[in-house]
């Protein structure tokens, strides 16, 4: 990937942040909630009808939706995201206070996920069609099929309930809080990573300088791990990236189970309590988070497969 | 005669067919199943009871049937699933065979769309959609048919890009077919099995997706008898009253197991590549 590219790239996390914010911003508008009831409901107080009309003039709710969007806009690209309308402090600060909780978290699953994935799609492909296959493909169809909330809650009934190993709720940020939450993210994960380490490594199998290196008497276990393994990354990165949209998004229902103060936790709240400022910041933030780890999956390749350092 | 052929080249379809089929009928027939206790009926003495006879799968925290409810759940999740892949098949093959067909302008504005829509993690808008939609059953299915339709525009247009340049499309042209009887009659059916077989499989997954917005409160609300939401119910009592997020969890799981495997098996059935 050149300048070139790059550049073109980042033209384009710009477009889709600027679209995918400007949506939200119209789904906000149109939606039949109204924040400055929520708010003062919240406080518990009957406002009066002018009390209301006031209020939706000082917080700007009442011009056009393009300027209060342009607005918007311009604040984000000053740093400013708004200011929440529930907790009343910047939207920046909130989501800066629990973006590396939640951080942990994805990186925690993402390594627990490929300590389990990677062996066991490798003895799937090496050991395909066997009942060994068979077994794990099983295994791994119901992995995919079970709701990470009852898995979550499972875990929980077991380990904390039952066993009571570990905290019910995750409040410190330790590491023992954070060993359910991974897990339970981990579970659905693995088992659909584990299909495409199956199917990247039976790719590689299929090539003839396995073959070569086989005919010459090289150790299976050699041609396994220092040539064919290395080989697959490239898909198995790509995936790895994609898949963090999902884990993203299932980070919110986890921390929700495991009251974890997350980003995803914190974006619930928001949705309930109609702040959007607050949701408006978290639905930019995370695309951007995905985006740019994409990008960086992109650039990898310069370096995990040297082909394409040549090729452009 | 056929139909006894049929059965035994594709046994595990049949098998998941007949399977998914009395999940159907369970749902439809809900009240005989039930014996005719009302989902909605609470009975205060008879809160947060085990599992027993009188209610095998126990009672919730207003006395409500957990086993009935659990029944009736099969409705709600059944017909939100199939209304998503619908949604999302139908808008699909619309948009993808135009966009493929016709190029140019058409084209450029639908796939952009579609890929802006795959380049950001979709539940996390689809989560923000439902909310602030406000909860019900019918935001929670507009919002993930909103983030998924893309997938399937994609494939309908790499297909019809394929076809569009045959000879026999040409000859269609040349003969005066009018446009929207070619699209009909020539573009749809080359385009329809291949999404059909993707849309099978995609019942399950969207299961999952709407019983997560309802667990998080973005989907069904409080009396309706959906196993998201039930599960969302069953939490605060996971340590008195476990049953009443056991058994609505494996509700879910086993109907998503067995569309999944049916999903796989009609793949197997219609693809004729993998022989």
């Amino acid at each position: 990937m050149n300048a070139k590219q790059l550049g073109k790239r980042l033209f384009q996390i710009v477009l889709v942040a600027v679209g995918i914010s400007f949506l939200t911003f119209l789904i906000t508008y149109l939606a039949p909630g109204d924040p400055v009831r929520t708010m003062f409901a919240a406080t518990g107080t009957m406002p009066s009808e002018e009390l209301i009309q006031e209020t939706r003039e000082t917080m700007g709710l009442n011009r056009p939706l393009l300027v209060q969007y342009f607005d918007w806009l311009c604040g984000c690209l000053k740093g400013d995201f708004g200011t929440s309308y529930a907790y009343h402090k910047p939207v920046a600060t909130l989501l800066m206070d629990r973006l590396w909780p939640t951080l942990k978290l994805s990186i925690s699953s993402m390594f627990l996920m490929l300590l389990v994935a990677v062996p066991i799609g490798m003895a799937q492909a090496t050991h395909k069609n066997s009942i060994v296959d068979y077994a794990l493909r099983g295994v791994t169809f119901f992995g995919v099929s079970m709701p990470n909330f009852w898995v979550g809650l499972l875990l929980m009934l077991v380990f904390c309930v039952r066993l009571q190993l570990l905290p019910v709720a995750s409040f410190g940020g330790d590491l023992k809080s954070l060993i359910l939450p991974s897990v339970t993210l981990a579970f659905a994960m693995s088992a659909k990573y584990t299909r495409q380490v199956r199917t990247a490594i039976l790719e590689e199998l299929n090539q003839d300088y396995v073959t070569g290196a086989r005919a010459r008497g090289v150790k299976e276990w050699q041609i396994l791990w220092l040539n064919v393994f290395p080989n697959s990354l490239l898909p198995l990165i790509t995936m790895l990236g994609l898949s963090l949209g999902s884990l993203l998004g299932g980070t919110a229902v986890v921390e929700v189970i495991f009251s974890y103060p997350g980003m995803g936790s914190l974006a619930v709240a928001a949705i309930t309590a109609y702040d959007y400022p607050l949701i408006q910041g978290y639905v930019l933030w995370i695309s951007l988070i995905y985006m740019l780890v994409n990008l960086a999956v992109d650039i990898s390749y310069n370096y995990v497969d040297p082909r394409m350092r040549e090729k452009r | 005669m056929k139909f006894k052929s049929f059965v035994k080249k594709n046994k595990f379809f049949c098998l998941f067919a007949a399977l998914a089929f009395l999940i159907i009928l369970a749902a439809v027939f809900a009240p005989v199943i039930t014996g005719g206790v009302d989902p909605a009926a609470s009975v205060l003495k008879d809160a947060l009871q085990a599992p027993s006879t009188a209610h095998i799968f126990g009672t919730d925290k207003l006395g409500r049937d957990i086993f009935t409810r659990v029944i009736y759940g099969a409705r709600t999740s059944l017909a939100a699933a199939f209304s998503v892949v619908f949604i999302i098949f139908a808008l699909g093959t619309v948009l993808g065979v135009l966009a493929g067909y016709f190029r140019g302008w058409v084209d450029t504005v639908i796939m952009r769309i579609a890929d802006m829509m795959v380049s950001f993690p979709g539940m996390v808008f689809a989560m923000a959609i439902a909310g602030i939609l406000g909860a019900s059953i019918r935001n929670a299915v507009i919002a993930v048919a909103l983030v998924s339709w893309t997938k399937y525009a994609r494939l309908a247009r790499s297909l019809v890009l394929k076809i569009r340049n045959r000879d026999y499309v040409a000859a269609a042209v040349v003969t005066g077919s009018k446009t929207p009887y070619i699209l009909i009659r020539y573009m749809v059916p080359n385009v329809i099995p291949t999404l059909v077989i993707t849309a099978a499989t995609d019942i399950g997954g969207m299961m999952l997706e709407l019983a997560g917005l309802s667990f998080l409160g973005f989907g069904a609300k409080a009396p309706n008898p959906e196993w998201g939401l039930m599960l969302n119910e069953g939490r605060p009592f996971i340590q008195s009253a476990p049953w009443m997020m056991i058994y609505p969890g494996a509700a879910i799981f086993v109907v998503v197991v067995v569309f999944n495997l049916l999903g796989d098996a009609l793949r197997d059935v219609l693809d004729v590549r993998d022989e």
